[in-house]
This record gives structure tokens, sequence and C-alpha cells, in this order.
């Protein structure tokens, strides 16, 4: 177990540093640098000043050069200044924007486990009435719309014609309905449909029926067969789960505007923010890596089947 | 052709269930998954929506009353109305048109990276099944690592690298996309590979070339071509996605997901502007997946859902 544990983390380095080189790779692979970029609010600079400012930031030097100062900088979590924002570097700035994106991603992760395992169960236990056909209608829904639709369609109804909520910003927690519910929307649909199926198999398996014939009572028989074992399949697929709000996010802020990582990101991208660049992806590199170390872990302790070596 | 073959099918069923005789009509799997697909709702629903949008798309030049990027300023945010029917932009044009030209591009992208996507992935995926050992294993490492890369925030740094336009995207998505494709068609190689036609066909000296191409990939499609369909409304998806952030298509290309971005802050005066383009993204992505699962239940109806 503790062995399992240490070697999955050992693994997380090597992932973590193809993932930096790739991104390096493609970021350095295409013609034009931070210092000119294509960003229509761009300074455009001359070539003297483009010299200096170079040399200030390295980037005169030799690329493996640049990516091994990069790597050892990185290691002590110094991802140096951002390009486009001169005055604050990048820890700085995923200081103040990734609490707000992490706030966002927990709720709508908590929204799609606790409302698609609800459906799901409840579905699978009223197959074919009412209830099972209103989850197998959202979860074709939430699976099949962008969230960035869902979320125009959301401010329409619900801040513009009704005015239930507020339409943009993130200061109060009526702000974060839309925005988590517009996020979490597509996993619950995902959640669901695999719990539905997951439980499905399990009612008609024998040791169900076993429990029944012996006259356990529908409650027991469910908490204690069904449930247990319906939802261990479930946790596998929380992984990709939080992949996808992570990078689900990146819209979802844009349409509220709220003042999250995603936006730095995207805006980032364009104006070839190297350091941020290589420092947000990297972040959901580490991030994506324990997760789902995690999620491996609870499955390993849900299905005592599951050996870790 | 197929539908003609299908109707008389059915017919003959008939007949011969009304003279008593449990005889079925020679059929194959085509023939099969079709009558399958039929009689699924849904999925005719979805077809025929998805027929619609390439109608929309292919004759695009001849439905769309304006040219896409004809600005009149005089006319600009104009509600829907009987000469634009689904209003003008805030530089004047025509909205209807921008729709119609924007399902070209969906289309477009949909089928076009599919198709990239197909052709890098079987034969990459084939060689790995077929052939195994070092190729195999250096491909799979690859993908692996390709794995663990979230495949949106690649696609994005990509686009962003490259700069925005059709092509590129093409390229962003072909360079992601193959990697399903790949394993997919991998694994069913590895396990066909060993079956006893295959060592039958070997026995009388058929070459690989001959093996792979008419015992293995004829019975490898099916999984393949319903991964396909499905890679459409991803396709799709990932482009107006990223032309919604900004890094995709860029105007006076109308692409939805673009509008949808550009539109979206004037949502409170002019709401008809990101709306109806969120709208066909919606129901283009809803067609296809109805018409994905029709397709995948036709093909395959031993698949659990």
């Amino acid at each position: 177990m503790l062995r399992y544990l240490v070697e999955r983390l050992i693994w997380l380095v090597p992932t973590l540093l193809a993932m930096a080189l790739i991104t390096f790779i493609v970021m350095h692979a295409t013609p034009g640098s931070p210092l000119d970029p294509q960003a229509p609010n761009a300074n455009p600079l001359s070539p003297e000043l483009q010299k200096n400012l170079a040399e200030k930031y390295g980037l005169d030097k030799p690329l493996p050069v640049q990516f091994g100062t990069f790597l050892w900088n990185a290691l002590h979590f110094d991802f140096g200044f951002s390009y486009q924002f001169k005055s604050r570097t990048v820890s700085e700035i995923i200081a103040n924007t990734f609490p707000v994106s992490l706030a966002l991603g927990s709720m709508a992760f908590l929204f799609a486990v606790v409302g698609g395992v609800t459906l799901g169960v409840l579905a699978a236990m009223n197959q074919n009435s009412w209830i099972d056909y209103l989850c197998v209608f959202v979860a074709t829904l939430g699976v099949s719309l962008p969230n960035f639709v869902i979320g125009i369609l959301f401010l329409l109804l619900f801040s513009i014609t009704l005015q239930w909520f507020p339409a943009v910003g993130w200061d109060t927690p009526r702000h974060w309905v839309l925005p988590t519910i517009t996020l979490g929307l597509g996993q619950l649909a995902i959640i669901a449909r695999y719990t539905r199926s997951s439980i499905l198999d399990i009612i008609r398996s024998d040791y169900v029926r076993t429990a029944r014939a012996k006259g356990l009572s529908n409650s027991a028989v469910m908490m204690r067969h069904i449930l247990k074992n319906g939802l261990i399949p479930v946790v596998t697929i929380l992984g990709p789960i939080f992949a996808a709000i992570g990078t689900g996010s990146f819209f979802v802020e844009q349409v509220y505007s709220i003042p999250g990582m995603g936006k730095f990101f995207v805006t980032s991208m364009s104006s070839r923010d190297y350091n941020m660049i290589m420092g947000v992806i990297l972040l959901y590199g580490v991030f994506l890596g324990i997760m789902n170390l995690i999620v491996d872990l609870l499955y390993g302790w849900l299905d005592p089947r599951i050996r870790f070596d | 052709m197929t539908s003609a073959a299908s109707a008389k099918s059915t017919k003959s069923t008939a007949v011969s269930a009304a003279a008593g005789l449990k005889m079925r009509k020679e059929t194959n799997l085509w023939i099969d998954a079709w009558q399958r697909l039929i009689r699924n709702k849904l999925a005719v629903l979805g077809a025929i929506v998805v027929l619609f949008f390439l109608f929309l798309a292919i004759f695009a030049n001849v439905i769309a009353p304006y040219p896409y990027d004809l600005t009149n300023f005089a006319d600009a945010y104009q509600s829907p109305n009987a000469t634009y029917w689904f209003g003008t932009s805030p530089l004047g044009q025509d909205m209807f048109s921008r729709l119609i030209y924007g399902a070209r591009i969906s289309m477009l992208v949909g089928v076009g990276a599919q198709v990239i996507v197909f052709f890098i992935g079987v034969p990459l995926g084939a060689v790995a099944g077929y052939y195994g050992g070092k190729v195999d294993l250096y491909l799979m490492r690859f993908v692996d690592v390709m794995y663990a890369f979230p495949t949106l925030l690649f696609v994005i740094l990509i686009m962003s690298a490259l700069g925005t336009g059709l092509t590129n995207i093409f390229i962003a998505i072909g360079l992601t996309g193959w990697v399903t494709i790949c394993r997919l068609t991998r694994g069913q190689f590895l396990s066909l590979r060993e079956k006893e036609f295959v060592t039958a066909a070997r026995a009388v000296g058929a070459p690989s070339r001959r093996i792979i191409m008419a015992h293995l990939l004829p019975n490898a499609l099916t999984p393949i071509i319903i991964a396909i369909t499905f890679g459409v409304p991803n396709a799709i998806f990932t482009e107006a996605a990223l032309s919604f952030i900004g890094v995709g298509i860029s105007p006076p290309v109308p692409s939805w997901g673009q509008m949808v971005g550009e539109y979206q802050q004037y949502l409170r005066s002019y709401w008809y502007l990101a709306t109806f383009p969120a709208i066909a993204i919606g129901l283009t992505m809803l067609a296809f997946s109805f018409l994905g699962d029709g397709l995948r239940d036709a093909l395959d109806p031993q698949m659990k859902r």
C-alpha cells in the first residue's frame, strides 16, 4: 500500500516532465515570442529594446538551457514574472485566481456527484417510470450540450428574463449558483448515466435476489447490497470528471465573468506569456495527478478485491 | 439502394410470416443495422436534423439571402424581422446568412477532422496491434502521455501556437483526436489476430498486407465507425469552444462558437445575437448524439448501454 503510494507519486514526476517538455516545445516551435505578441493590445517594441529584454529574461539563451532554468526554478515554486502583467509574478497571479477556480470547481464537483448519484439511483430503482425518463433526458442534454451553450441559455432565462440570479461576478453566494450548475451539469449527466446502468446491473444480480429471498427488508437490501456495490464503478470515472471540470472552468468563467485562473490562462496563450502558460499547465498536471491518485486509493479502499501490488 | 433492399426484405418477412413460415430473407450486417436504426425514433429524428444542417452547409451560398461578410451599418442591431429573419449583427450583417454559413464551418470541421483522425489513427493502431513488439511499446507509451494531457488544454495550446483558422483547427483536432482511434484499432487488431480465420489466412500464404486489409480491418470496422460517429460532434464542439474563447475561427468567417463568444456581451439588449448560434450548436450536438446512440445500438446490439 505505502509502496504503491510512493511509486505512484514518483511516476508523477516523468508525467509532469513530459507535459512540461511538450508544452515548451509547442510554444517555442512556432514563430513569435512574448516580447512581440500578436495580441491586439500589445506594444510594438524596437528590435534594440527587444534584444535587451530578451537578455533580461534569458530568452536569448539556447532552448535546452532555458528549459533547464525553468525546471530548476519550478522546483522552488518560482515560475517567474508574467510577461503580460509585468509587475506580477506568475505565482502571485495563480495565488489570487486559483482559489476562485478551485471553489467553483469544488462546488460543481459536489453538485455533479450528489445530483448525479441521486438521479441515477432513483432512475434505476424506478426503471421506465417518469423519473427514469427524466434521468435519461437530463443525461442526454447534459452530455451533448457544451457548457458555454448551457451558460448562455441560463443567463438568458434565469438572470435576464426571470432575474432570479445576477449575471456576472463572484461576490455573493447568489453569484455562485448559475456557474456551479453550468459547470457541473455535464458531469452530473455522465455520473447519472453511469450510476443508473451500474445499479441496474446489481439489481438483477443473484446475490440481491438471495438477499430479498431470505426476507431482508427493502432498505437493508438497498443500503447494504445495492448501493455499496453499485457505486464502486462510479468512483472510477471521477478522475476524468476532475479533468473535465478543470478545463470546463475556462469557458464558464468566461461566460459569467468570474475572476478565476481560466481567463488568465486563455489570455496568456495568445500573448505567449511563456511563464504563465507553463505555470498553469504544470499546476493542472499536479492537480489532476493527485486527484487521480486519490480516486485510485479510494477505489481500492471501497473494493477490497483491488490489490495495489 | 440500401433502403430499397430493406423495404423488400420487410415485405418478404411479412409474406413468409403470413404463410406461417419463420424464414428470414438473406441479410447482412448493414441491412440488419439499417433496419434496427430506422426503428429507433430518436435516431431517425437525429438523422433528419443532421441531414438538415448538412443540406444548409452544402447549399449555404444558394440558401443564404446575403453574403456572410456583407456589412450594412444602416441596418445594424435590428431585431428579427421580415427582412432579417434572425436580426442583424452590430456590423449590420444578416444573422440568418451567418448562421447558415456557420453550419458549413461546423459540418466541415466535424466531418473533415474525423477523416484526418481516421487516416492517422487506424493505420498506426493497425501496425501497433498487428506487429506488436517495440513499435507497439513505443507508440503506446506515447499514447499514454497524450492521454495524461487534458485534450482541450492541448488543443488550445496548439491553436494559440499556430494561430486561428480552419486549417489549423484541422491540424489541432487531428493531432489530438487520433489517439482514441489508434488505441481502439490496436485493441481490435490485438484480439482479432489470434482468431482462427487469421491463422487460416496465414496458413494459405496470404501476405500481411492482405491479412490486414481483407481480414482484420473489415472485422474491426464496427467499433471504429461508432467511435468516429461520436468523434464528429466532439470535433464540432471543439471548434465551437475554441472559437468561443477566441482561438478558433476569426471573423468575418462565421462560426457558431465565435458568434456566441463575441455577442455574449450584448445578451441583455440584443438577446437574439448570441442565443440563435448557441441553439444551433445545441441542436447539432443533440442530433449527433441521438444518431450516434442509435448507430451504436444498431451496429452492435450486444453492446451494453
